[in-house]
């Protein structure tokens, strides 16, 4: 269970939410400048709030009031950003394997197969970034972060930089990360068609504040012009 | 007609020897004050900078002579060597190497720093995502990612302790055997008659081991292009 309580000042912009989630896959929605990579960035470790609580099954991540802050390599979250992020120096089954070395993980052959088979990559494993196209990246990306075996998992609107053909390749693979994985998954996205297809549950933001939260079928009942 | 004396292969050999251990000791003090004029502030920085650059704009024959009264063997840096440890370093080749390792110091630092700030920060926090400590971003992401940088200031900084003469003379002087680079045996046979035809081809060796550092730098440099944008 992850339960974020934060505040935090962006220049003139301010974020203030709260909110929690069981397992499941949770969208975190909302238009584009409404606080929600930053939000993302602060659970992942790679922002730190000006104040507030993150807490992740019992493991206290951030707490300003104890001066607590876990640095980000400690907190096991896999983040898959919206521009992948891929090392262009390594291979795709160096990428893929980064986050078991650095976890200090043992190799299983057997995990490693299934991700990649369940991501249909196992035919990239010895190129390099540099050579895929932008629905490959994306799919390395989730197979990185899934490899370090994660605690929980944040996708960054992964599908933001793809075009509409892509997006629909790589929508089926999130369906079944999010049915086969079973780790908990915070979906960012400003995309209602997107959220409906992965989400179990939604959470609005808007203009740094949760707004509300609503499970799937309800979302999925607003009208899309409501959400605007 | 091309035959060099015992006394011009032993100045070429001081001069490669000097110039790589000049080169590789300054290196891992190069990398960290790269590392940290490109990503840390601190109180002291633009001083710091400015020391660090103080050899490329400083007459080098300063230079040498500061380390004189500092590393020499009644300075107060050398005697402490010397009396803690027994290092020596006027008059030695070791201190030929420490003169050419503080000037070339500033253009092996520009280079690493320059590679350092060009690294897209976003990889480093997915590595710091995926596990990685900060020790280990540096040696996985940040240090692999900077290698071309890394490779074109080793070769910058090698070919300019290959050619130092100011600050080397003048804190070591121009021992044959001893402390005679090229630049320096060159400097001695232009200033004794009939020391033309010595001085020519040294000068010629100069110039095919300055091209030869170019030439394996731009290999390098490539191949390591080649590398994180190729296929």
């Amino acid at each position: 269970m992850l339960a974020v309580d934060i505040r935090k000042a962006l220049g003139a912009f301010s974020i203030a939410a709260a909110f929690e989630m069981e397992g499941g896959s949770t969208a975190l929605f909302g238009p584009s400048g409404s606080g929600k990579t930053s939000l993302v960035s602060m659970i992942a470790g790679l922002l730190k709030p000006d104040s507030g609580r993150i807490v992740l099954d019992d493991n206290v991540l951030f707490d300003s009031a104890k001066g607590l802050n876990v640095p980000p390599h400690r907190r096991r979250i896999g983040y898959v950003f919206q521009e992948g992020r891929l090392f262009p120096h390594m291979n795709v089954r160096s990428n893929l394997d980064y986050g078991r070395r650095m976890s200090g993980l043992p190799a299983s052959e057997a995990a490693f197969a299934r991700v990649v088979d369940m991501l249909g990559i196992a035919h990239l494993l010895d190129r390099r970034p540099g050579a895929l196209s932008g629905g490959e990246r994306q799919r390395v990306a989730i197979g990185r972060a899934l490899l370090m075996q994660p605690r929980l998992l944040l996708l960054d609107e992964p599908l933001a930089s793809l075009d509409s053909r892509r997006k629909a390749e790589i929508l089926p693979y999130l369906v079944r990360l999010r049915d086969e994985a079973r780790i908990p998954m915070i979906y960012v996205s400003h995309n209602a068609g997107e959220v409906v297809q992965i989400a179990n549950r939604v959470v609005r933001l808007d203009d740094g504040r949760v707004v509300e939260t609503l499970d799937a079928r309800e979302f999925s009942r607003t009208p899309r012009d409501a959400l605007a | 007609m091309f035959q060099l004396t015992p006394d011009e292969w032993t100045a070429i050999q001081l001069s490669l020897r000097i110039a790589l251990v000049a080169t590789l000791v300054a290196l891992p003090f190069g990398i960290a004050v790269a590392w940290l004029l490109a990503r840390k502030d601190f109180w002291g920085k633009a001083l710091l900078d400015g020391i660090v650059h103080l050899p490329l704009v400083l007459p080098p024959v300063v230079t040498g002579y500061l380390l004189l009264i500092s590393f020499g063997r009644r300075g107060p840096v050398g005697s402490f060597l010397h009396d803690s440890f027994g290092i020596v370093f006027s008059f030695r080749w070791t201190g030929a190497a420490l003169a050419c390792g503080v000037m070339a110091f500033p253009l092996l630092v520009r280079a690493i720093r320059l590679s350092f700030e060009a690294i897209d920060r976003k990889l480093e926090a997915a590595a710091a995502t995926l596990g990685a400590s900060p020790l280990k971003v540096f040696a996985t992401v940040t240090l692999p990612l900077a290698l071309p940088g890394v490779i074109a200031g080793m070769v910058l900084a090698f070919a300019k302790a290959l050619g130092e003469f100011g600050a080397t003379i003048t804190f070591v002087s121009n021992i044959p055997g001893e402390t005679q680079t090229i630049s320096a045996a060159i400097y001695t046979y232009a200033n004794v008659p009939g020391g033309d035809a010595a001085a020519g081809r040294l000068v010629l060796v100069a110039i095919v081991l300055s091209l030869a550092a170019l030439i394996v730098s731009e290999w390098f440099a490539r191949r390591a292009g080649m590398r994180y944008h190729g296929e």
